[in-house]
């Protein structure tokens, strides 16, 4: 196999790869701000069924929640739900909610309350305070972090694997099959040609919010 | 008539009696000073004035209406609460400027978000108050003295400079009695003075302030009346050369004493 047609092959599965990581991203983020506001909610019982599940999420392999979410219907209903594809997504947009959670909880958490009751004090309502004063601040609070895990979840979607679902790093080791290694090792060359996208784009980002301080 | 009736305003924390029962009035366009050490009750007055505490008992009336009453206030929905907290303006001892906001977004962001929501404007009139508002701010900066900072971010002045934008932003929303908590508490000495200038140049015959300070000669300059707490009650109440030169409760004069010790 030629260099090219290796390139070709792996750019495929670099599609999946980029595309398992844009669905996560897109579902995750909203759907930690939710569960966020779970476990923060002063309302006991919400708060204490979401801190067990955050746990057990957190406490459970990723690899092992792709399993379940795919195979486990079928085991218990004689037939599967969903595609491959997508239990991976949902298997990737759950765990990666439940870490992006507590990056936001950390987030508002540190707001002083004073921002809010300057906020209370001028008549607006609790709406106008969250997304006014306190979204753009924790915004500029969690890029940090969520730098971090972003870039994290952009490796971990090579776990995808495990169910056959073809990124990659499962393009690579197929060529295996023929005896060549070296595309298993040149796929890192795809991986940190993203991360180092992903670092620029967080870099600007934190640049464009340093006008102000928190 | 008075303007500001305040009536046996009782807070308790867990079970730590805060406030226990604080009667006064105040007239329109008056000035009145709270002292008293830390841990009086004095800042939690403010507080349930401006509704960030909710008073266990008691009543305020402003200029004849009941603002707050603690027995109802439970049942207050969050927009009542929210007309309510208008009739105070509130200067906090930490300034709590937006700090993404410049200084002149600062003073128009909560007054334009409540033009915009109201429903009895179209969208010119909404305009032409927006631009009011506008203009409006630049005028408070002036009276603050800032007006060459309106496009600066509070990371970018100064803590002085911060509290009297606080203040100003304070004064967008014209409310009926502007309150400060220890407005200079958290300032460098050198800091202090400006700040106190502005308080006083706003004392006018019709704006009605309460002050809670540590700054005994600048409540006695700038007050028309002073109160002295000390633990959960008014301890006593009066005009400055009551208070300050004829104290009579030994509170007072120890805490006078020890106000005005010098090293």
């Amino acid at each position: 196999m030629t260099f090219w047609q290796v390139t070709l092959n792996l750019l495929e599965g670099f599609k999946m790869t980029c595309s398992i990581f844009a669905l996560t991203l897109v579902l995750a983020l909203p759907l930690g701000l939710i569960i966020s506001f779970g476990s923060m909610s002063r309302f006991k019982p919400l708060k204490a069924v979401v801190k067990v599940f955050v746990w057990i999420i957190r406490g459970v392999p990723l690899m092992l929640q792709l399993f379940i979410v795919f195979y486990l219907p079928g085991f218990l209903f004689g037939t599967p739900l969903f595609s491959r594809f997508v239990a991976t997504i949902i298997a990737f947009s759950i765990n990666y909610a439940c870490y992006f959670s507590e990056i936001y909880r950390a987030g508002i958490e540190a707001i002083p309350r004073g921002q809010i009751e300057a906020g209370q004090v001028l008549g607006m309502t609790k709406f106008q305070i969250f997304t006014r004063i306190t979204l753009m601040q924790v915004i500029k609070r969690i890029v940090p972090p969520m730098g971090n895990e972003i870039i994290t979840l952009v490796k971990d979607t090579a776990l995808a694997r495990v169910i056959i679902v073809v990124e990659i790093i499962k393009v690579a080791e197929e060529m295996m099959a023929y005896a060549i290694i070296w595309p298993l090792f040149y796929t890192a060359v795809f991986y940190l040609v993203f991360v180092g996208a992903l670092t620029l784009l967080f870099g600007w980002l934190e640049k464009k919010m340093s006008y102000y301080k928190v | 008539m008075e303007f500001l009736k305040v009536n046996g305003i009782y807070k308790k924390f867990d079970n730590t009696e805060v406030l226990k029962g604080i009667d006064f009035t105040l007239e329109k366009g008056e000035v009145l000073s709270i002292i008293g050490s830390s841990g009086s009750g004095k800042t939690t007055l403010l507080r349930c004035l401006n509704l960030l505490e909710r008073a266990d008992k008691g009543t305020v009336e402003i200029n004849g209406n009941l603002v707050i009453d603690a027995e109802a206030e439970a049942k207050y929905t969050d927009r009542q609460i929210r007309e309510k907290r208008l009739h105070m303006g509130l200067v906090f001892q930490q300034f709590n400027l937006f700090p993404q906001y410049n200084v002149v977004d600062n003073l128009t962001l909560a007054p334009i978000l409540r033009v915009k929501e109201r429903k009895d404007l179209s969208k010119e009139q909404k305009n032409l108050e927006i631009e009011k508002i506008k203009s409006r701010a630049l005028e408070m900066l002036q009276t603050v003295g800032l007006s060459e900072k309106a496009r600066s971010y509070p990371c970018e002045i100064s803590g002085g400079q911060q509290q009297r934008v606080a203040i100003a932003r304070a004064l967008m929303l014209n409310p009926d009695i502007l309150c400060f908590d220890e407005p200079t508490s958290a300032l460098d000495p050198e800091l202090t003075g400006e700040v106190l200038k502005v308080i006083k140049s706003l004392k006018t015959s019709d704006r009605t302030m309460i002050i809670v300070t540590h700054e005994m000669e600048f409540a006695k300059n700038v007050s028309d009346k002073v109160i002295f707490m000390a633990d959960g009650v008014i301890e006593e109440m009066g005009s400055p050369e009551d208070v300050f030169e004829f104290p009579k409760s030994q509170k007072l004069i120890a805490f006078l004493n020890k106000a005005n010790e010098t090293f």
